[in-house]
């Protein structure tokens, strides 16, 4: 589904990703984890077409497509889906329509019809109550206004109404406690299929207790430094960052 | 001929025409002051940014006297707005306000010419309150609009009444044959404890150049509220200077929502002098201009008696290589305490030829006030558009939610539905996108 080879990325001449490999195939869960500055959320905004950053090296294909090449609306048609760290607030614009409108583009993309209006509320409620969104917020404008776990959860529920092929979520976890944690995972985990795969990008472990990962990658100075299944994960929440960055660091000097 | 000489000849034609209207006195010294002034030129200090100088080179046919129209009922349907078959209509014609056009449907309202008004039972009205918009704009271009006034009317809005439906105000030039200067002249008063919501436009039909020279003057007693939408959307060969004069005599309400979307060169002087204590005014504008079109708001809030609350915000959205102007007074008067003004000035450009001048002028003459103002000139959220490009929305379209969502802010204000929807719609059109 997702080849990212040898990618290089970053911002203002500033090189952030030194060379990123990943394989994602249909059905997988990968987390990346890895301490603060180590270039999670870059890889995530590169993935999905951030302008502020640059790729110099490298490419990444998303069904046998240069993802690199599509601006990110295109990305989106394709099946790919960021929720973001911070969601923007966006005052004047109600959550229905910007939903309705996305929706709608992405069929458009896809060359189906537009989804007729009964439909659209009858899918959209049924998606609101699996992520335990009021109704009153859809009348709202974007996130305005919302809490942490308020905007975490219309991610997830962005999400479950565009029906990703590949679902990024970059620290979707942070500042939340651990009852909207569980909403968030259990939103995740029931949109998975074999069909589609998500990469969640993570500083701790907690998440990974709801949304269980097949691969674990810690990702440091900008590569992935090690790859394993989920025990990967507990252990760098039991033995903390260092251990591995002291790992690195020295091999990184032997080497040289 | 020059255009001093031209106005001259036109004058002397109008005084020998009107002699006993009562009104004589006053357009002569109004003619006397503009003779003194001429126009404005960009080194008078409010009209740095607004010239209008050149539009006087131009010869405008000038009607000053009342003939009868040979606009189509076609026409005139396609001026109408939504909701026009409850609402009363007054139509100006080239500056005249036409009585046979126009339709009064609510016995709340007391319409008739300002000539006749300024002899009978509302002649007090009249002598204490016309003109007094000159208090504030001492330029030739308001003395030109009295120095010709003629064909005025007199809006009078019965005491403790509420029309059930609004005022449309159309103003329309003919500019089929001939260069137009149109200068309508109103004076509404609104009675102590009534309502009224008033809704104004301006159409120029026909292909030749229009400008026109506006004065409407209000005044509001005790316990009255009134709602003032002004819309401007004519074609890019018209220009105007549409003056709203208000003022609250008595503790009132006053709600103005002035979209301004097209037209060459439009400039407009919204004063609201609070004159009594605990009066409240809100004052909102929306500017949306592309092509070559300059918008100027000049807004003077004149806080002349204590306790009074004012809150102003203006939105601007300037493309192409159209101009802005935004100018707002804030006048605090020494005897003003407990002032609560606030002001709020919000632009984006879309392109790098756009440009936009925005100056807030606070002048505080008292010492216990809450007084606030901020201006932003700045771009189109750019994390916005990717977040909503990440969802599949193309740029383009993206940028339209933005825009919208922008203009929202002011939309919302516009209080009668039919109208609040007739300007999203003609914002939706200007975007390309009908979010509804």
């Amino acid at each position: 589904m997702l080849t990212i080879h040898n990618l290089h990325a970053g911002i203002e001449g500033k090189e952030i990703l030194n060379g990123i490999n990943l394989e994602i195939k249909p059905g997988e869960v990968h987390a990346i984890m890895g301490p603060n500055g180590s270039g999670k959320s870059t890889l995530a905004s590169v993935l999905a077409g951030r302008k502020d950053f640059e790729v110099t090296e490298g490419s990444v294909e998303f069904f046998g497509k240069d993802l690199l090449g599509m601006p990110p609306e295109k990305r989106a048609g394709e099946g790919l889906f960021l929720a973001f760290q911070y969601p923007v607030e966006i005052p004047g614009l109600s959550t229905t329509n910007f939903i309705k409108t996305a929706v709608n583009e992405i069929r458009k993309y896809r060359g189906e019809e537009p989804m007729d209006a009964l439909a659209f509320l009858k899918l959209m409620k049924e998606q609101m109550a699996m992520m335990d969104i009021d109704q009153s917020l859809l009348s709202r404008s974007l996130n305005e206004g919302f809490s942490g776990g308020e905007k975490k959860r219309n991610e997830i529920f962005q999400m479950a109404m565009l029906k990703p092929k590949l679902a990024i979520l970059d620290e979707t976890d942070s500042g939340l406690d651990i009852d909207a944690i569980r909403i968030v995972a259990n939103g995740v985990n029931k949109l998975r299929s074999k069909d589609n795969a998500v990469l969640v990008v993570t500083h701790y472990q907690r998440l990974l207790d709801y949304i269980i990962p097949d691969f674990v990658h810690v990702l440091y100075n900008g590569r992935i430094v090690r790859s394993g299944s989920k025990k990967l994960a507990l252990e760098l929440e039991e033995k903390g960052y260092d251990f591995i960055k002291n790992e690195i660091d020295v091999s990184e000097e032997v080497n040289q | 001929m020059n255009t001093i000489e031209y106005f001259k000849e036109r004058f002397d034609l109008l005084q020998s025409v009107h002699k006993d209207s009562g009104l004589d006195i006053i357009r002569q010294k109004a003619f006397n002051t503009f003779n003194k002034m001429g126009i404005p030129t960009t080194r008078h200090e409010e009209w740095k940014y607004t010239r209008i100088s050149g539009l006087f080179n131009k010869e405008y046919q000038f009607p000053v006297t009342q003939t009868a129209t040979s606009l189509s009922q076609k026409d005139l349907d396609a001026v109408r707005l939504p909701g026009h078959e409850q609402a009363s209509e007054l139509f100006f014609i080239n500056g005249l306000f036409s009585f046979p056009l126009s339709v009064v449907r609510s016995e709340a309202l007391v319409v008739m010419p300002l000539e006749e008004a300024a002899k009978n039972e509302y002649k007090d009205i009249v002598s204490k309150n016309f003109g007094h918009s000159s208090n504030y704009l001492k330029d030739g271009i308001n003395a030109l609009n009295t120095a010709f006034v003629q064909g005025a009317v007199f809006i009078h809005v019965k005491k403790g009444q509420i029309p059930e439906h609004p005022i449309y105000i159309y103003n329309i030039t003919d500019a089929r044959s001939g260069n137009i200067l149109s200068q309508p002249r109103s004076l509404m008063h609104i009675s102590e404890n009534a309502q009224v919501q008033i809704v104004e436009t301006y159409t120029t039909i026909g292909l030749e150049e229009s400008f026109t020279n506006q004065v409407m003057e209000i005044i509001v007693e005790k316990d009255a509220r009134v709602e003032y939408y002004k819309i401007q959307n004519d074609a890019s060969h018209t220009n105007q200077v549409s003056t709203t004069h208000i003022r609250q005599v008595g503790k009132s309400y006053t709600h103005t929502v002035t979209i301004s979307l097209d037209g060459g060169i439009v400039r407009n002087n919204l004063n609201v002098v609070l004159d009594a204590e605990y009066c409240e005014a809100h004052l909102y504008g929306l500017y949306f201009q592309q092509g070559q079109s300059h918008i100027d708001n000049h807004t003077v809030v004149d806080n002349v008696k204590p306790n009074c609350f004012s809150n102003e915000l203006y939105k601007g959205i300037i493309d192409d290589n159209a101009t802005g102007v935004f100018n707002g007074k804030i006048f605090v008067q020494p005897q003003a305490q407990k002032t609560n003004a606030y002001q709020s000035n919000k632009n984006v450009l879309l392109s790098d030829t756009a440009s936009v001048n925005s100056k807030p002028q606070l002048e505080i003459f008292a010492n216990d006030v809450k007084c606030s103002h901020g201006c932003t000139v700045g771009r189109l959220n750019e994390e916005g558009l990717f977040y909503l490009q990440s969802r599949g929305i193309s740029e383009k379209i993206a940028r339209s939610l933005l825009l919208h969502a922008f203009a929202v802010d002011i939309l919302e204000h516009i209080k009668p539905e039919p109208i609040r929807k007739y300007v999203d719609k003609l914002i939706s059109e200007r975007l390309e996108f009908d979010i509804t």
